[in-house]
């Protein structure tokens, strides 16, 4: 019995920074309040429309993020919505405490917005490649965590958090990865998105791995395994009606994301399964590691985050049943 | 106005006598550096802020106060509730289970007067320069003031805080330091010295005042001269000298009393050094 995955294409690769830069244009046009801050990376970021469009509203803050964090939180009180700009290491274990008291647990309207998450950085190494940041964050009580698909979805969300009262962490990446979803879809924050129906196995991923998922899900469906897709762009609050719904459904499991094996996506899922409808769960992660300098295609080989891998993974879990 | 030297001394013993019974009563806290403190505080509250009892977060046409030393609360907490941010009586639950008033202070339990938790030390001033250029975009000419213990100097966030505000002209801000000299484990000198506090922060670019920190009318005097010298392209530092424990005898010329609690027969000793004024909570 063949089945047939719903047909996802794309035409063009772009970076989901370059979808933020884009997304905070457009939430600094809708909203006056919205500010924009960086330490010494606008290139990087992608801010460089912003602050060309409200030069008064952007501040460069130098090589300084505990500070720019610290300032964040102070331009709230007035009104302001800042989005704070660096590469996802810098945004979040080097000012974790920053984060937790002078935003997190001082409820402070700040959106934290990380570039260069996970392998995809490439080249520049272990020392830029965070592995760690789904998990710090989300164990800040009140914290929204947030690592959309694709360009366009990283847009979305960039316009969408401003309309969200409370703090935000926005993670993305560097590379070009193919955009394949819609250029005016509404985000809605703890929303999951349906990829594909299925039945066999439920397949949740995150980020960059949502495109990988696909391409998984197509092959396996040659193989005559019909897998259900979800993408879990917001890993706090996770969509647990989705989560039970979907699994209920396939009695299987395989997480997906650029993360540590340790707090990420797959512990979250594995969390809302255990205390409620325990199944069988395979991860596709770094296993407990640090990374190191390559092209991305190469790491996400090389560390186990392959179309490939998630395979392996559907075929070990629905074998667990 | 003229400030009456008098009256704000009056307030100030009745809030060394407050700090002294709030820690007393839950026999923990920092009642040394609450103390060095109390005349900074009662100035700025009873003198110098425009401001608004009736508690707004974003405290628009209002100067700003944030602590960054947040483990000084009982002499904040004091002074807020003496100032009419909530009844006095409430001081009574400090750091007591289910209170506003915890440890060290925090936006969390909703206490009026605060905007940013603070404990985790060198974050307030960050803090404070990001509501300062907030109060600039929105055309708000209040101010915001800050205070900082000497010790917590040590947390480099407060130079990365003090570079920017200098290169950005953050001019509607008045920090100041409570020079104090001495911090958990000793003197500063000992532990890790701060050197010429007033070279730093010229060095740093900023304009630097000096303050005899336990004299009403030295502490009165030299926020109004703070003030004068804002919006003029430097943000300002108050070095502000303190004795630790001030008010009460055996509490000054020691570290001992930075975060322990008198017992019994030790805060009555205390409190018969502090003529009551406002009337006890």
């Amino acid at each position: 019995m063949f089945y047939y995955m719903k047909k996802y294409t794309y035409t063009e690769k772009k970076d989901t920074r370059s979808g933020f830069g884009a997304g905070l244009l457009e939430a600094g046009k809708k909203n006056d309040k919205v500010v924009a801050l960086c330490a010494d990376l606008i290139g990087s970021l992608k801010m460089d429309a912003f602050i060309k469009e409200f030069p008064e509203r952007f501040f460069q803050i130098g090589i300084a993020e505990a500070n720019m964090m610290g300032i964040a939180a102070g331009l709230t009180i007035g009104g302001k919505i800042p989005y704070t700009g660096t590469f996802a290491n810098f945004s979040t274990g080097r000012v974790y405490d920053q984060i937790r008291q002078s935003i997190a647990y001082s409820d402070k309207n700040v959106k934290i917005c990380a570039s260069h998450a996970g392998l995809t950085l490439g080249e520049d190494g272990a020392t830029h490649q965070i592995l760690e940041d789904i998990g710090m964050m989300k164990m800040l009580p009140g914290m929204v965590v947030i690592n959309p698909c694709d360009y366009n979805q990283t847009k979305a969300a960039t316009i969408a958090i401003a309309d969200y009262h409370g703090p935000v962490y926005l993670r993305f990446g560097r590379p070009a990865v193919p955009v394949f979803t819609d250029p005016d879809q509404k985000f809605e924050i703890g929303k999951a998105w349906m990829v594909n129906e299925g039945t066999d196995v439920s397949i949740f991923a995150t980020g960059h791995m949502v495109w990988k998922a696909i391409e998984a899900g197509e092959k396996l469906a040659e193989e005559g395994i019909n897998a259900e897709i979800i993408n879990i762009h917001t890993i706090k609050p996770l969509d647990e009606a989705a989560v039970l719904k979907s699994v209920a459904k396939t009695g299987c499991v395989v997480t997906a994301e650029e993360h540590n094996r340790y707090g990420g996506l797959g512990d979250s899922i594995a969390q809302v399964l255990t205390r409620n409808n325990p199944a069988p769960q395979e991860y596709v992660a770094v296993d407990d590691s640090f990374g190191e300098s390559g092209t991305p295609d190469q790491l996400m080989k090389k560390y186990g985050l392959d179309t490939e891998d998630i395979i392996n993974a559907v075929k070990r879990a629905i074998k667990r049943k | 106005m003229t400030p009456d030297i008098d009256k704000l001394t009056k307030t100030a013993s009745q809030v060394r006598r407050d700090i002294l019974r709030m820690v007393h009563a839950c026999q923990s806290g920092h009642p040394g550096g609450s103390l060095g403190c109390t005349d900074y505080l009662v100035a700025l509250y009873f003198h110098t802020l425009k401001h608004n009892t009736k508690f707004d977060m974003d405290g628009s046409g209002e100067d700003l106060f944030f602590l960054s030393n947040g483990h000084i609360s009982p002499v904040w907490y004091s002074v807020l509730a003496r100032s009419g941010y909530f009844e006095v009586a409430e001081l009574a639950s400090f750091r007591k289970i289910n209170t506003r008033l915890q440890g060290h202070p925090t936006t969390h339990e909703k206490l009026p007067g605060i905007r940013v938790a603070s404990g985790s030390l060198g974050q307030g001033m960050s803090v404070a320069i990001g509501a300062a250029i907030a109060k600039k975009l929105n055309n708000d000419n209040r101010l915001v003031f800050s205070l900082h213990g000497d010790g917590e100097l040590q947390e480099g966030q407060t130079w990365e805080a003090a570079m920017y505000a200098s290169h950005n002209k953050i001019d509607n801000l008045i920090s100041t330091i409570d020079v104090n000299g001495q911090q958990i484990d000793g003197p500063t000198d000992v532990i890790l010295s701060l050197g010429n506090l007033r070279s730093k922060w010229e060095a740093f670019g900023w304009e630097v005042l000096e303050m005899s920190g336990n004299d009403m009318a030295d502490v009165v005097r030299v926020l109004d001269l703070a003030i004068s010298k804002t919006c003029k392209g430097k943000p300002i530092m108050i070095l502000m000298q303190t004795m630790m424990g001030n008010g009460v005898d055996f509490m000054m010329h020691t570290h001992k009393w930075h975060g322990s609690a008198p017992n019994d027969d030790q805060l009555a000793l205390a409190l018969s050094q502090l003529e009551e004024t406002l009337g006890d909570y």
